[in-house]
């Protein structure tokens, strides 16, 4: 770790254009730490006066970036409204990460690849060009979907998973303006730029992530698996979403995560199960559309199975969200 | 009322709770210098050449040390052996060029601040010049080989020799059951970080504050390795955050925080970070097998049990895998065998329970396969084999209960409530399995000394180097000085964890509380003596007392219908301490004729989900036969943690070797797996009575490590209850579990 300047801002103009900007600090501390970044300058973006509520909007509900993950989850409007969100954040790191990690922190948050936080081992996504340590190496936790030769990381984040699911709108602020970007569009597959992990540029700066109004509240369910209880980051986890009518799917969502370099939502999916009745054959069938080209590598090609199962398990838990247990752990 | 059998809480736990209890890292020292460690980005080779010129630049960066410019004499290997250290020879940091593990210390970068020495460590480049490497156990097995004897030999004996005609007795035997078991490498992680304050007195005197298990170990290692006058080294270590054998061993923050110090003439402090913890002393990987034969009423007549591990290029670490099974089991033909392969990592070290924790997985997940072929009960098989009688030794023990551990913990969890078949008990959506197991562990003893004194105001303290690394060692010591004399807890104060204090061996092997009780106990009847002569002199009522029929209680000597309270026996003392120190050791004759273990039952109910395959400990119990329990609490408390740690082995814990890149890639707690709470749930232990009259003074036999040996295999034994499937890799994965 280097030695940098740290300084606190009060406005979103004091930061657009500029880096780094530290926010929980949950994740750029220890890659600070690690080596794995170097920053000159430390712009607390904290101490800005706004972005830090939840609040109601027209269409919908605004999340401040700045609103920590906590405080959103924990949040009335999104416990009732929103559940499937709330679930999905508690499902991810510990109480006292969620108290720090900021909601746009938990969105670009970086991979958790051993040998990406390993500054020796070779890694494209750290030193492009020098090589993916994990494609032959260890690669339990890698990705199965969208992968590519240079690259086989996956996008950690619990959070953006529900948001996927959610058809969230993220609203961004540069020295030229603002912009707004669907959720599907913001993170990448790895491609020949494995170091870009989202179409974020330098230099902007998320101000809030809007939800519109279908939350799936009656509907819905979060399901992580991992090695153990808690305080780990899904080996596969599912956000699922229903609007029924009677027994009929109305209107579903399904991302996947841990899976890929994005959250994995895929629409052809849905469309399949729309009008067709919620049960384990049409789920099952669903879930062979959204695992379609799925491959896996030496440690992790159990993730096909196990994701196609949690699929199907976890649009169950959601006829009965009652079902559900703390951890996101599946239903007894 | 007597103090031992008294559930006391932590004397000091108020302090550790409020933060006020000091680590090595948390003395305030003026002046103070901080080193940050440079670890080898390669598994072997030499370095050819470090470039600092950037580091130096950072401002209150004041020298970086490497082995070029490291201060030396002549060392010889031998002054760096340790009382912990295997056959080999010890490694030498920045001895040379040479590397031969990944994360080697190549140098030392000091400055006036922590964060400049880190800035620092993170500008130095290295040129390597690599070589080829191995890593990896399972390609190397060609290699394996017997380990060579040394010292350590001595606590870790090889295996017993083979007996009958196994091989033989196995083909004939009416059911077998075999198995391979693979053991991932462990690292310890104790919570606390690696760190050295070394003081640097003037004179060539040092006082060291160092996360230790044995301060005297330290204080022996720092005089030989610099030529230092061993009185002019004190090791200070009051509180130690866990250590779980990563402490037994001097690790090299110790030699490089000393050898700065002296160079620089300046206090220095050096502490490893998180990954730094994963390149020394490890639990090494295993892959092992047995061959068990049975009669068709259950007898084993046939036990073979092999196991190869890895051990480093420069030293033969052993542990002891293979030896269990015939202590447990009186079968008459028996094959066992250990090996060693050499590989490019530092050496393995102990970890608590070692070999144990490893082995009992294999013996007791074979004969819980054995069970299922002969369609007996799990539990029912081991009292068909139980006996009383060391078949390895061919010696008694000189006290076994785990025959009331078994009844007992059976009872108690509800065992017999157990359907014989595999997948036929069931929770929802949940595949309920019960697993038991048996464990065993060494009841050791060592020398050593203990002082006694009783002060001027009339109250006990008691002496020892000993070290308290978590265990509770000060509160029972407290517990056992107290009973001596019949006092009350307030009245005694035990001093421990200094070098300056009467000899203790390491803390570890479950053997602190019977060698430090014994010593307190036998420096307090030298004491007594020596209080009953000094009241002679004064008090016409003792003179003809004998040692024997005194009585102490509540600060007096009572003899009869007399009474002389420790004031006035200091007063006849012309107002002066009267202290007494002394040697307490095993009864080696005595003990001759007898083996000695801790026993333990363990039983596990899990779920696992029928179509996902993740698993839950649901409940569990840990039954020990463990001689005279001095602290229900504190002994409690040890079991549970080696009941966590069960969970942990079973089903998380692993250090993943990538043998391509030569390291350990999974080194933090993010990826380094241990059960959270949420992992946890119902956990009970029971204590079964085991009087035991040969052992030692007070019957002690030692609880810490005995609560991490029989839970692993039950944990496998209950998976495989609930789900018909037999994982012999620890950790076990869920996903192995997953329908098909
Ligand atoms: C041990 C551990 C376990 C974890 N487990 C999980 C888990 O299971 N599931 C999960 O989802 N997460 C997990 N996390 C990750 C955690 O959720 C993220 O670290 C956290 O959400 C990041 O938020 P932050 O505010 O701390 O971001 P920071 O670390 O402050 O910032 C992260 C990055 O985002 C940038 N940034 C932050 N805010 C903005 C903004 N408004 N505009 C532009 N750029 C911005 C920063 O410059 C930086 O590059 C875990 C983390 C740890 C350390
Ligand atoms: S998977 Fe991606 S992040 Fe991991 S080593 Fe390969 S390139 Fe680096």
């Amino acid at each position: 770790m280097n030695n940098f300047d740290y300084q606190k801002a009060a406005t979103v103009s004091d930061v657009v254009g500029k880096s780094t900007f530290v926010a929980g600090g949950t994740n750029l501390i220890d890659l600070l730490k690690y080596n794995l970044t170097n920053a000159a300058t430390l712009i607390d973006i904290n101490t800005i006066g706004e972005h830090h509520d939840i609040l109601e909007i027209e269409d919908g509900v605004r999340l401040g970036a700045l609103a920590t993950n906590a405080d959103t989850a924990y949040h009335p409007i999104i416990e009732q409204r929103y559940p499937l969100l709330s679930r999905a954040i508690l499902a991810g790191a510990s109480a006292q990460i969620r108290n720090m990690a900021t909601n746009g922190g938990n969105l670009l948050q970086r991979t958790r690849c051993y040998y990406f936080y390993d500054p020796h081992a070779p890694c494209n996504k750290r030193l492009p060009g020098s090589g993916c340590s994990a494609i032959n190496g260890y690669n339990r936790n890698m990705a199965i979907l969208g992968t590519s030769e240079n690259c086989i990381a996956v996008f950690p984040s619990d959070m953006s998973i529900a948001l996927s699911a959610l058809d969230a709108i993220i609203n961004i602020k540069s020295e030229d303006g603002e912009r707004s970007v669907d959720f599907a569009d913001f993170h990448r597959l790895p491609g020949d730029t494995p170091p870009i992990d989202n179409n974020l540029k330098p230099g902007e700066f998320i101000t809030s992530i809007d939800l519109p109004l279908k939350g799936f509240a009656k509907n819905y369910s979060y399901l992580k698996l991992r090695d153990r209880a808690s305080y780990a980051f899904a080996l596969v986890s599912v956000a699922t979403g229903l609007e029924l009518d009677g027994d009929t799917i109305r209107d579903v969502r399904i991302t996947l995560g841990g899976v890929s370099h994005k959250p994995w939502r895929v629409k052809d999916a849905e469309h399949y199960l729309i009008g067709k009745k919620a049960d384990r054959e049409n789920f099952s069938a669903a879930a062979d559309i959204i695992l379609q080209g799925a491959v896996g590598f030496a440690h992790n090609t159990f993730k096909i199975k196990l994701a196609k199962k949690a699929i199907v398990r976890n649009c169950m838990m959601a006829l009965d969200p009652s079902t559900q247990l703390p951890g996101a752990q599946p239903s007894a | 009322m007597t103090q031992i059998g008294q559930p006391i809480s932590r004397l000091e736990g108020k302090l550790k709770v409020t933060g006020a209890a000091k680590y090595s890292g948390e003395y305030k020292v003026p002046n103070l210098l901080y080193g940050y460690v440079v670890s080898s980005a390669i598994t072997k080779g030499k370095i050819i050449k470090i470039h600092t010129e950037s580091a130096e630049k950072i401002k209150g960066v004041v020298k970086i040390f490497t082995h070029l410019n490291r201060p030396g004499k002549a060392w010889f290997d031998m002054q760096y052996a340790d009382m912990d250290a295997p056959p080999g020879a010890s490694f030498r940091p920045l001895h040379n060029d040479e590397i031969k593990f990944n994360g080697q210390p190549i140098a030392l970068v000091v400055a006036e601040t922590f964060e400049a020495a880190r800035e620092g460590a993170s500008m130095i480049k290295v040129d390597y010049q690599e070589t080829k490497f191995q890593t990896d156990l399972h390609s190397n097995l060609a290699a394996a080989r017997d380990a060579k004897k040394g010292m350590a030999t001595l606590l870790k004996p090889p295996p017993p020799k083979p007996t009958g005609d196994f091989e033989k007795a196995y083909a004939e035997s009416d059911f077998k059951a075999s198995g391979e078991f693979i053991h991932s490498t462990e690292h310890h992680n104790p919570m606390e970080l690696f760190t050295t304050t070394t003081l640097y007195d003037g004179k060539g005197k040092l006082t060291i504050y160092d996360k230790t298990q044995g301060t005297i170990n330290c204080q022996l290692y720092v005089g030989n390795v610099f030529g230092l006058h061993f009185k002019n080294v004190r090791v200070v270590s009051p509180f130690v955050g866990g250590a779980f054998g990563s402490g037994l061993r001097p690790q090299y923050q110790l030699f490089l925080s000393v050898m700065a110090a002296l160079d620089l003439k300046r206090h220095v402090r050096v502490t490893l970070d998180r990954s730094q913890m994963f390149s020394f002393g490890h639990r090494p990987q295993t892959i092992q097998h047995t061959r068990f034969g049975a009669t068709q009423e259950g007898k084993i007549t046939a036990l073979n049990h092999t196991s190869v591990a890895e051990t480093s290029q420069f030293e033969d670490y052993t542990e002891n895998v293979t030896n269990w099974s015939s202590m447990m089991y009186p079968a008459d033909n028996t094959l066992f065998e250990q090996k060693l392969v050499s590989l490019d990592v530092n050496s393995p070290m102990d970890m608590r329970a070692p070999g144990g924790s490893t082995g009992l997985h294999a013996i007791e997940a074979t004969m819980d396969e054995i069970s299922y072929k002969l369609n007996i009960d799990p539990l029912e098989l081991r009292l068909i084999n139980y006996s009383t009688f060391n078949n390895a030794e061919k010696k008694p023990y000189s006290s076994k209960e785990l025959k009331a551990c078994y009844l007992q913990g059976a009872e108690k969890f509800g065992w017999y409530k157990r359907s014989p078949q595999p997948r036929s008990m069931s929770r929802g959506q949940k595949l309920v399995g019960y697993g038991m197991a048996t464990g065993i562990w060494d009841a050791m003893q060592l020398p050593a000394r203990a002082e006694a004194i009783i002060t001027k105001d009339g109250k006990l303290h008691v002496k020892s180097a000993v070290t308290d690394i978590g265990v509770g060692t000060l509160t029972v010591m407290t517990q056992i000085a107290a009973d001596e004399f019949g006092l009350n807890m307030e009245d005694v104060l035990f001093f421990y964890g200094d070098s300056k204090l009467p000899f203790a061996p390491i803390q570890g092997g479950s053997f602190t509380t019977a060698t430090v009780g014994t010593a307190i106990v036998f420096a307090s009847k030298a004491l007594k003596k020596k209080l009953l002569k000094i009241a002679k002199t004064s008090n016409e009522a003792f003179k003809k007392a004998e040692i024997e029929e005194v009585t102490f209680k509540n600060g007096m000597m009572i003899y009869k219908d007399c009474s002389i309270s420790f004031l006035e026996i200091i007063n006849t003392n012309k107002d002066k301490p009267i202290r007494t120190t002394n040697f307490g050791y095993p009864h080696a004759l005595k003990l001759r004729k007898y083996a000695r273990a801790v026993h333990s039952a363990s039983f596990v109910e899990v779920e696992v989900d029928q179509e996902l395959g993740t698993i839950k400990v649901t409940r569990a119990l840990t039954a020990v036969a463990a001689g005279r329990i001095i602290n229900p609490k504190t002994a409690r408390s040890q079991v549970l943690g080696g009941m966590v740690w069960s969970i942990s082995k079973a089903l998380m814990e692993e250090t993943i070797m990538d043998a391509q890149l030569g390291k350990y890639i999974n080194q933090s707690f993010a990826e380094y797996h241990i059960p959270v709470h949420a992992d946890i749930n119902e956990l009970d232990v029971l204590f079964v009575q085991e009087d035991d009259k040969i052992i030692n003074e007070l019957g002690i036999k030692g609880v810490g490590e005995v609560g991490l040996v029989a839970m692993p295999p039950a944990i496998a034994n209950a998976i495989y209850h609930a789900t018909g499937k037999r994982i012999n890799r620890f950790p076990i994965h869920f996903d192995e579990l997953m329908e098909s």
